[in-house]
C-alpha cells in the first residue's frame, strides 16, 4: 500500500525522523493558511502517488502569499504526468505547504529488503535527489549498504559507518546516525515495505532532515496497522481495483480489451502473456484465488465487465483447491445476470472439471471452449 | 527415488481443525500420504480422522515420531507455526499459508540459521512425490511417476506443468512449488541441487515469475554444476513495473526483476525457455528428445 508524502512524513516524525514543518491543504485557502502560519513563504508540494514531481512542475518555490496562491490554484485539479504516472497523468487533489529549507547538500537513504539474504538493507549515497536506479546501474560503487540483522536491529555503529561514508561534516555525523535509527524503527514499527529519503538534505544550518519521504507497506502486514489503512486514499486507485479488493480478488487494470479472469497469480501472469504472444493485449490481471465462491467468481466477471474496453473475456482455470463446477457456475451466473453480449472463452481443466463442463455446455451461453491456455488464447484474439 | 518426501515420510498437519486443514489431511490420507497426526492449541487428546490431535508440535512429534510437517494455520499465527516446528526438531515443514507479512519471515529466516530444518514456502502449493506422498494442496490426480523434476514459485502453473508432462507421458520425480513470497525457506538453486543428485531425475522444469533475481542466480548455478537438462518458463513478461501481481514477492521494482532479463539470462546460461505456459511440457520433449534421454525418462 502506498501513502501520500504529507502522511509519510508525519509518521517518520513520529519516530523522530526530522522532516521540514509543514501542513496538507484540500483548497486554495488552505494552502494560503498554511503558508501564513510558516511566515509567508513556502514550497507547495503536488501530492500524488508517484514520484517525479519535480521534474513534472509539480513542486513550486513561493516566495509570497500571493505566489502560494497563484501555485496552488495552478496545481490544484491538475492532472500531473510524470514519468511514473504514465501518459495519463494523476489529478492533483492534495498539496503538502512546507517551510522553505536552506539546502547545503543533498543525499540519498534507503531502506529495502535484501531478498536474497532475506534481510533488510540500508542504502546511502551522496548521489541525493536523482533516481537511484540510475545510480545503481552507472556508478554502483556510490551506494554504500548495510544489512541488517533482525535479532539487533539496525546497530549505533552501522549507522555511523553510513554517515562517515557520506563524508559528512563531524557536527552532522550524530544527527545523521540518529536519524537513520529513528528511519529504521519507523520501517520495522509499521511494516514498510520501502523506505526513500530523497533527498536527504543537509542544511545551512547543520541539520539533517527529510525532504521528501516515500513509504510503502506490506500488504500481508495490513491487519496489524488500521491507522495506515486509514491513510488510504482511493482517488489515487482505479475503480475497479478498489471493487475487486472489497471481494479479497487480486485486480489490476491494464490498457488491452481482453479481459482475463484466472486461478493462481502466475496462471494469471502468464495468460496475459500468452494473449500478447498471439498478438492482443490483455485488458487486466485477475486472480480470484484458491478458495473461490459463486458470489466471488459473480464479483470478477462483473468487475472485468464494467471496464468499456473489455470486448471479449477469457476464463482460464486450473482446479487445484478452486473447483470447476464452481467456477462455471459463477460465470453462467454472472452472464445471465448482466446479459453477457461479447465473446467469452473458457479453458477448464482439473478438480470437477467434467461436471464444469456439463455446466458450461447446458447454460445455453454462448461460449467457446478452449483445450489449453495456448489453445484459449488464439481464439481470443480471433474473436475480438 | 526422489527428493524431500517419498512414502516413509510421516506428517502432520499444523492447524488440523481448520477447514483447510481438515481438508487437505483428508485428500493427502486418500492419496495415501502417511499423515500421523496433527495440532490444534487448546484440541489436544481429540481425534480426526482417526489422526491423534495435539497441543503442541513438540508433543506431536514425541508420540508420533512425525519427521515433517505441513501448515495451514492463518497468516497472522504462521510464521510462529514456522518456528514451533523447527524448534521440535521437524525436517521439512511445507508451510502453505498466504499472508505471512514479510518481516515475519525475515525473523523466521534469522531463527532458522545453524537448524537442521529444511522450510519450504511460504505462500506455496507444497511438495509431490508421485504415488508416495503428498503434502499440500495440488490436485494428485494429474500426477505420475516418473524422471522430470518439477520446481516452480507459482501453484497453478507447477500444475500446469505436470498435466502437461502426464500427456506427454511424462512422470515426475517430485514437484516442488517454492512459493511466491519475496522472503522464503528454500530456494532454486537449493532445490536444483536435490535434483541434481537424485540419481532419478532426469531433467528438470523450473518456473519463475517477475520480482528478485532468484532465477538469475539458479540460471548461473545451473550453468556452473547443473548436468541434467533444464526448460524454463518465466511468468509476468506483460506486468505493469511497481504493480505487486497478486505473489508478494511478484513485482518489478526500479526496472529489475523483470520476466525480459530473466529469460535473457537463463537462455546465456544454456537454458531452454517456453515461449508460452502451454509449451513448458513440449519444450522439455523436444530438449529430450535431443539429448536421446526421451527413452529413459518415458521408462
Amino acid at each position: 500500500m502506498n501513502i501520500h508524502e504529507y502522511q509519510a512524513k508525519a509518521i517518520l516524525a513520529e519516530f523522530g525522523v526530522k522532516v521540514p514543518r509543514g501542513k496538507v491543504a484540500f483548497t486554495v485557502e488552505e494552502a494560503v493558511e498554511a503558508a501564513k502560519e510558516l511566515g509567508g513563504k513556502a514550497v507547495v508540494k503536488a501530492q500524488i502517488h508517484a514520484g517525479g514531481r519535480g521534474k513534472a512542475g509539480g513542486v513550486k518555490v513561493s516566495k509570497s502569499l500571493e505566489e502560494v496562491e497563484a501555485n496552488a490554484r495552478e496545481l490544484l485539479g491538475k492532472r500531473l504526468v510524470t514519468h511514473q504516472t504514465g501518459p495519463q497523468g494523476r489529478i492533483v487533489r492534495r498539496l503538502l505547504i512546507e517551510e522553505l529549507t536552506n539546502i547545503q547538500k543533498e543525499y540519498y537513504i534507503g531502506l529495502v529488503l535484501d531478498r536474497s539474504q532475506g534481510r533488510l538493507v540500508m542504502m546511502a549515497s551522496q548521489e541525493g535527489g536523482v533516481e537511484i536506479e540510475e545510480v545503481a546501474a552507472q556508478h554502483p560503487e556510490k551506494i554504500f549498504r548495510e544489512t541488517i540483522d533482525p535479532l539487533t536491529g539496525l546497530t549505533p555503529f552501522q549507522a555511523n559507518n553510513l554517515a562517515y561514508k557520506l563524508e559528512l561534516p563531524q557536527n552532522a555525523v550524530k544527527k545523521a546516525a540518529q536519524f537513520m535509527m529513528a528511519l529504521y524503527n519507523a520501517y520495522v514499527a509499521k511494516d514498510c515495505s520501502i523506505a526513500e529519503i530523497n533527498p536527504l538534505v543537509l542544511t545551512a544550518e547543520g541539520d539533517i532532515i527529510a525532504l521528501d519521504a516515500k513509504l510503502n507497506f506490506d500488504d500481508n502486514a495490513l491487519y496489524r496497522h488500521p491507522e495506515i489503512v486509514s491513510l488510504r486514499d482511493e482517488d489515487e486507485e482505479d475503480p475497479k481495483e478498489i471493487e475487486a479488493s472489497k471481494y479479497g480478488l487480486s485486480y489490476i487494470a491494464l490498457d488491452g480489451n481482453i479481459g482475463c479472469m484466472v486461478n493462481g497469480a502466475g496462471l494469471a501472469m502468464a495468460t496475459m502473456d500468452t494473449i500478447k504472444y498471439y498478438g492482443g493485449e490483455p485488458a487486466n490481471f485477475l486472480d480470484v484465488g484458491g478458495g473461490a465462491s459463486e458470489e466471488k467468481v459473480t464479483a470478477a466477471f462483473k468487475i472485468i465487465l464494467s471496464d468499456p474496453k473489455v470486448k471479449g473475456i477469457l476464463v482460464n482455470i486450473f482446479g487445484g483447491i478452486m473447483k470447476c463446477d464452481v467456477i462455471a457456475n459463477g460465470v453462467v451466473a454472472a452472464a445471465k445476470q448482466v446479459g453477457l453480449d461479447k465473446p467469452l472463452v473458457v479453458r477448464l481443466e482439473g478438480t470437477n472439471v467434467e461436471a464444469g463442463k456439463k455446466i458450461l455446455n447446458e447454460s445455453g451461453l454462448k461460449l467457446v471452449a478452449a483445450d489449453s491456455l495456448a489453445d484459449a488464447a488464439q481464439k481470443i484474439v480471433a474473436l475480438v | 527415488m526422489s527428493i524431500l518426501v517419498n512414502k516413509e515420510t510421516r506428517v502432520i498437519t499444523q492447524g488440523i481443525t481448520g477447514s483447510a486443514g481438515l481438508f487437505h489431511t483428508q485428500q493427502a490420507l486418500a492419496y495415501g500420504t502417511k499423515v500421523v497426526g496433527g495440532t490444534s492449541p487448546g484440541k489436544g487428546g481429540t481425534k480426526v480422522e482417526g489422526l491423534p490431535v495435539f497441543n503442541t508440535v513438540e508433543e506431536a512429534v514425541r508420540e508420533t515420531g512425525a519427521n515433517a510437517s505441513v501448515i495451514y494455520v492463518p497468516p497472522a499465527f504462521a510464521a510462529d507455526a514456522i518456528m514451533e516446528a523447527v524448534a521440535a526438531g521437524i525436517e521439512l515443514v511445507v508451510c502453505i499459508t498466504e499472508g505471512i507479512p514479510i518481516l515475519d519471515m525475515v525473523k523466521v529466516k534469522r531463527y532458522m540459521e545453524g537448524k537442521k530444518t529444511r522450510l519450504i514456502g511460504p505462500n506455496c502449493p507444497g511438495v509431490i512425490t508421485p504415488n508416495e506422498c503428498k503434502i499440500g494442496i495440488m490436485p494428485g490426480y494429474i500426477h505420475t511417476p516418473g524422471k522430470i523434476g518439477v520446481v516452480s514459485r507459482s501453484g497453478t502453473l507447477t500444475y500446469e506443468a505436470v498435466y502437461q508432462l502426464t500427456q506427454l507421458g511424462l512422470g515426475q520425480s517430485t514437484a516442488v512449488g517454492i512459493g511466491g513470497d519475496p522472503v522464503n525457506g528454500t530456494n532454486f538453486v537449493d532445490v536444483l541441487k536435490m535434483f541434481n543428485d537424485d540419481p532419478d531425475t532426469e531433467a528438470v522444469i523450473m518456473i519463475g515469475e517477475i520480482g528478485g533475481s532468484a532465477e538469475e542466480e539458479a540460471a548461473e548455478w545451473i550453468r556452473a554444476n547443473m548436468t541434467k537438462p533444464v526448460v524454463g518458463f518465466i511468468a509476468g513478461a506483460t506486468a505493469p513495473p511497481g504493480r505487486r501481481m497478486g505473489h508478494a514477492g511478484a513485482i518489478v521494482s526500479g526496472g529489475s526483476g523483470t520476466a525480459q532479463s530473466k529469460i535473457e539470462k537463463m537462455k546465456a546460461c544454456g537454458i531452454r525457455v517456453a515461449p508460452t505456459p502451454s509449451e513448458m511440457g513440449s519444450t522439455l520433449y523436444q530438449v529430450l528428445e535431443e539429448r536421446g534421454l526421451l527413452e529413459r525418462c518415458k521408462a
